[in-house]
Formats: C-alpha cells, sequence, structure tokens
C-alpha cells in the first residue's frame, strides 16, 4: 500500500544541463509516445534517482504496512478472517519483494535500501505511522488504506518505467482482493451488534485524518514538478488522486450508517469537486519528520528483524554453504 | 468403529496444525529475508487450512462449530504437543522446529491416507501434497545453514539440542493406540517415530550437524494429555481475544 505525495525533493534548475542533449530530447520523444523505458535503455540520471527514491518508498510502505496489519493476524476472529489476513498480509510483503526487485533494476541493492529505512535515511507512507488499536482499526486499513493505495497505484502503473508498471499492474490485481476483503470485514462490523458498530465508528473517527493526508500536501502547498509529470514519474496529482478516493468511498462508507468526522465534508454539487476542512498539514509533516505516534517503534521493530536475521543472510554469503537445488 | 479413540487422534492434529501455524505466522513482517517472511506465511496457511478441515471433520462427529472449538477453548483442553506451543524464539528454533515437526507430519498424513475412516484418508491425501513443500522446503534450509559458517551450524545445533526431547513428545502414545491399530484408521505413534528417525537422520547426516543421542533423552510428554508449558495460555488468549468480545456475533 502506498499513497504518495511525500515522494518528490525539489530539483536544481541546473540538474538538467548536464544530460546529452540529443539523448534527452530522443528520450523524452519516447516517452511523448506512451513507449515504456526499460532497465538498460538511456535515462536522465534525474529520472533514476527519483524512480529509485519512489519505487524504494513504496517498497518500504508495503514492509512496514505489514506491521499494524500483522500485529492482528494472532487475533483475527475466526478461522475465515484468519486465513484471509495472513494471505492479505503476506501479499503486502510480497509486494516489497516484487518493488526491491524493480528498484534494484535501476541500480540500488535491496541490501542498501532497506538499511536506509532501518536509519530513516528514506521514508514511507506516513499513515503507518499510526496505531492500530483494535480488529476494526485493520480492518479499515484493509478496506480504504488499501482503497486509496489503488487509486494512487493504478494511476502510476500508466507511468513510463517498465518494470515499476508491470509491478504496479500485479500488485493493483492483489490489491483489489484485499479491498473486497476489508470491505467484507467493515461491512459486518457496520451492521452488527451495539458493540461492533461502536468499534468500527471509532476506528474511523480514529483513522480519517490520516487517510486524508494519505495523499500527501495539497497540490497549493506542494513540490510541485512539471518535468516529473512529463517524465511520466508522477502521473496524477494529489488532489486529484484525493477527490477521485472521496468520490468513490465517501458514499459507501455513509451508506453503511458510518459518519465521518468532518462537518464540512460534502460534494459540492456545482464544481463536482469534494469540500471539506483543510487537513492539519504541520500534524502531517511533524509526522513524516519522525515524531508520530509509531514512527520509533515502527523503525524499531524493523532494525530488529534485520539484526536478529543477519547471521542467516550471512551464512548464504558463504562460500561453504551447499547450494541446494530448489526442487520443484 | 470407536469413535473416541477417532476424536482423540483428530484433536491432537487440528490442535497441532493451528497452534503451529499459529506460530508461523508470528514471523510476518519479521522474517529475515523476505522469501522467508512469505514462505512462513504460506506454511501458516496451509496448516490453519488443515487444521480446519480437521475441526470440520469432529463437527460432524458432534463436535461444536470449528471456531467455537478452536477460539473458545482454554489450554488444557488442547492436545497438541507442548512442542508446537514453543514460543518462535530466533529463526533457528523455529527451522529446526519446522524441520522436525514437518517431516513427521509428512509420515503422519503418509499413514493416514490409508486409513480405514474413509474422510481422514481423503483429507490426508490432500494434506500429504501440501506438507511436501514444507517439508523440500525444511531440508533445503538446514542442508544450506547446517554447513554454511560457524554461526550458523552452531545455532542449528544449539536449538536441535533443545527442541530434540519437545520433538519426541510429538509421538506422545494415546491411550487409544491398540483400537486405532486394531480398526485400520491409523498404524500407531512408535511406527511413525521410527520412520521419522531415520528420514531426519538422513538429512542432518548432510550437514556439520551431530544428532542428538536420542535414548539419552527425556521426552517431554503431557500435551496429548492436556498438561502444557506456560506458553500455551497466553497464544490461546492473544488468538480469541476479539472473538470473545462477542462469540455470538458475526464478525
Amino acid at each position: 500500500m502506498y499513497g504518495g505525495g511525500n515522494v518528490f525533493e525539489a530539483m536544481k534548475a541546473t540538474a538538467l544541463a548536464e544530460e546529452d542533449p540529443k539523448e534527452l530530447a530522443k528520450f523524452e520523444a519516447r516517452i511523448d509516445r506512451g513507449e515504456k523505458i526499460e532497465p538498460k535503455d538511456w535515462m536522465p540520471q534525474l529520472y533514476r534517482k527519483q524512480l529509485i527514491r519512489m519505487i524504494e518508498q513504496h517498497a518500504h510502505s508495503e514492509i512496514i504496512g505489514a506491521l499494524p496489519e500483522g500485529t492482528w493476524i494472532t487475533r483475527a476472529p475466526g478461522f475465515k478472517r484468519k486465513l484471509a489476513l495472513m494471505a492479505k498480509v503476506q501479499d503486502e510483503v510480497g509486494h516489497a519483494q516484487l518493488l526491491y526487485s524493480a528498484a534494484e533494476t535501476l541500480g540500488k541493492p535491496r541490501e542498501q535500501m532497506l538499511d536506509d529505512l532501518v536509519t530513516g535515511k528514506s521514508k514511507y507512507s506516513n499513515i503507518f505511522n499510526y496505531p492500530a488499536f483494535t480488529w476494526a482499526d485493520s480492518c479499515f486499513i484493509s478496506w480504504l488504506v488499501d482503497a486509496g493505495a489503488i487509486v494512487n497505484q493504478v494511476a502510476n502503473s500508466k507511468g513510463s518505467y517498465g518494470p515499476y508498471c508491470r509491478a504496479l499492474e500485479r500488485i493493483c490485481a492483489e490489491e483489489s482482493f484485499h479491498l473486497k476483503y476489508g470491505h467484507h470485514c467493515v461491512i459486518h462490523l457496520a451492521t452488527g451488534t451495539k458493540k461492533q458498530q461502536e468499534m468500527m465508528q471509532a476506528a474511523v473517527n480514529r483513522w480519517w485524518a490520516p487517510m486524508m493526508h494519505f495523499f500527501g500536501p495539497s497540490d497549493k502547498i506542494s513540490v510541485h514538478s512539471d518535468i516529473l509529470m512529463r517524465w511520466k514519474v508522477k502521473m496524477a496529482s494529489n488532489d486529484e488522486c484525493r477527490q477521485q478516493f472521496l468520490d468513490m468511498y465517501v458514499p459507501k462508507i455513509w451508506e453503511l450508517g458510518l459518519t465521518l468526522p468532518d462537518e464540512n465534508l460534502h460534494k459540492n454539487l456545482e464544481t463536482g469537486m469534494w469540500e471539506f476542512t483543510e487537513p492539519d498539514w504541520e500534524e502531517f509533516k511533524r509526522v513524516i519528520n519522525g515524531d508520530g505516534p509509531c514512527n520509533k517503534e515502527r523503525l524499531a521493530v524493523r532494525r530488529m528483524a534485520e539484526e536478529r536475521g543477519r547471521w542467516v543472510r550471512k551464512a548464504l554469503l558463504a562460500p561453504k554453504t551447499k547450494y541446494v537445488a530448489p526442487l520443484a | 468403529m470407536n469413535t473416541e479413540a477417532l476424536k482423540d487422534l483428530l484433536y491432537k492434529i487440528a490442535d497441532d496444525q493451528l497452534i503451529l501455524g499459529h506460530r508461523n505466522s508470528e514471523w510476518t513482517g519479521f522474517g529475515p529475508l523476505l522469501e522467508e517472511d512469505i514462505a512462513f506465511s504460506s506454511m501458516a496457511q496451509d496448516k490453519v487450512g488443515q487444521s480446519w478441515q480437521f475441526y470440520k471433520i469432529l463437527n460432524e462427529l458432534g463436535e461444536s462449530d470449528p471456531d467455537t472449538v478452536a477460539f473458545m477453548r482454554n489450554a488444557d483442553q488442547f492436545h497438541n504437543c507442548k512442542f508446537v506451543e514453543l514460543p518462535n524464539g530466533e529463526y533457528d528454533f523455529s527451522l529446526i522446529r519446522h524441520f522436525l515437526f514437518d517431516t513427521a507430519e509428512g509420515i503422519r498424513f503418509n499413514m493416514l491416507s490409508t486409513s480405514s475412516y474413509e474422510p481422514v484418508a481423503q483429507l490426508a491425501k490432500k494434506i500429504k501434497g501440501e506438507i511436501k513443500y514444507h517439508t523440500m522446503h525444511a531440508n533445503i534450509w538446514i542442508k544450506q545453514l547446517g554447513s554454511a559458517t560457524e554461526e550458523s551450524i552452531g545455532r542449528l545445533q544449539q536449538a536441535l539440542d533443545y527442541a530434540m526431547p519437545y520433538a519426541l513428545g510429538i509421538f506422545e502414545t494415546s491411550k487409544f493406540e491398540a483400537d486405532l491399530k486394531q480398526e485400520g484408521i491409523f498404524d500407531g505413534e512408535e511406527a511413525l517415530k521410527a520412520q521419522w528417525l531415520t528420514q531426519i537422520g538422513e538429512i542432518i547426516a548432510e550437514t556439520d550437524l551431530r544428532m542428538p543421542e536420542i535414548q539419552s533423552l527425556q521426552p517431554q510428554l503431557g500435551g496429548r494429555y492436556g498438561e502444557h508449558t506456560e506458553h500455551l495460555q497466553p497464544l490461546v488468549e492473544e488468538m480469541s481475544e476479539v472473538f470473545r468480545v462477542d462469540p455470538t456475533a458475526d464478525w
């Protein structure tokens, strides 16, 4: 799952001056024609750098995202939910594997990306810095955070870098099952016993602000990059994704008798746009810069997993290791 | 047919699968590499799914529905061996347990695939195919890490020595052993154990690991009769935390 928004850093105006103008023109013409760029093709350094940054952040979001939901696997109520949630979170880890491989095609090894994650050098989706207090929180994530991720990822799957697009197509197909699973869970809670309904409403109240933050700061205040749009690295603006999400899911949430904790939220029928209370972007910045409720815990867990697993990875690299051919 | 004997057998299998599946699932997000995270999750799903199928057979034999049986009992009502309830510890212990337990399981389901009780035979045939991949996975890793670095060999040896008395508890005989054999339902724990010792010995011989002296070990028994370590009750409480909020609710 991945939202976006926080991805791009401001670029130096001179960055493109160092590129070969002929190659650059050919590259841009290919993108204009809708061709995909492949790992061995010529590409500007800036394109490579921003893509690594974006795909890596996406991969990190998948493994960090496995934590708040993973903690509910051992507590999922009943066989059906337990099996489905295990498979769902496993998918997320699989997405990370797929995305690290896509990023590796651009020249950065997986180990290095994981190191940058645990040292805090590279980021992941902000929403996973919030805790999943109850089972209903995990249901909210499975349905609505995944829904938000699909909006963003479907857009990006039409981008210009071949390996990333192919990974995203597969990821979106799997995410669509997560969304069905999550919706099913939320329906059961929202239409269940009084206790279940209260649990679900409380989760919606807790997660709405992070959900509004999920797509990143408003286009009015975020770092613009026409060139990344032109190169089809970024395919839709933060506000476009947010509007699409609201349009698709607010009616579905209301339909279940749930309320959303923003009395200004409504669709302006004249403009066709959703209006809402401006999210607190100062909080967004604070959390993304490390001061959210779970930042430290998430990274500590990841660091622990890396450290505890180091001997295994070292052993696999030992020249004495017997290579055992896979049997199937 | 001795239904009590059959139920006793089904309970211990189902409970083993559920508890070890639950333990395997705890690796999600924590694996030493992403591929192992994913592998343990697959095995967890298989095992929990298999336990569900056994609880369904038990349900047909008059026991409560699978969710109630799995999520509403206390530790002393579980029939799993103590081995599966031990905490995951480090990857070395989890891997050794996976190797020792799944090898036994592969043999158990092979034996059960010719059981005179048809629903069990059918299910065992299906599960046998799934477990084959679990044992292949375990064997590959034991061979690799059991002959790699001083650290990996040392860790696996220590885990093996610690695990073996518990592993022997898998084969704790039930009071119905004779009935099960006589009715052709199951050939018995002793026959299973003999095959198991041969199979694990063959794999260990291909590594730098040393097989513990089985004869001198005191098996960790009691699990099949509801005696457990202090680790099972907290596991059961965690597993049923949400379910017990309202056991009659549709989750």
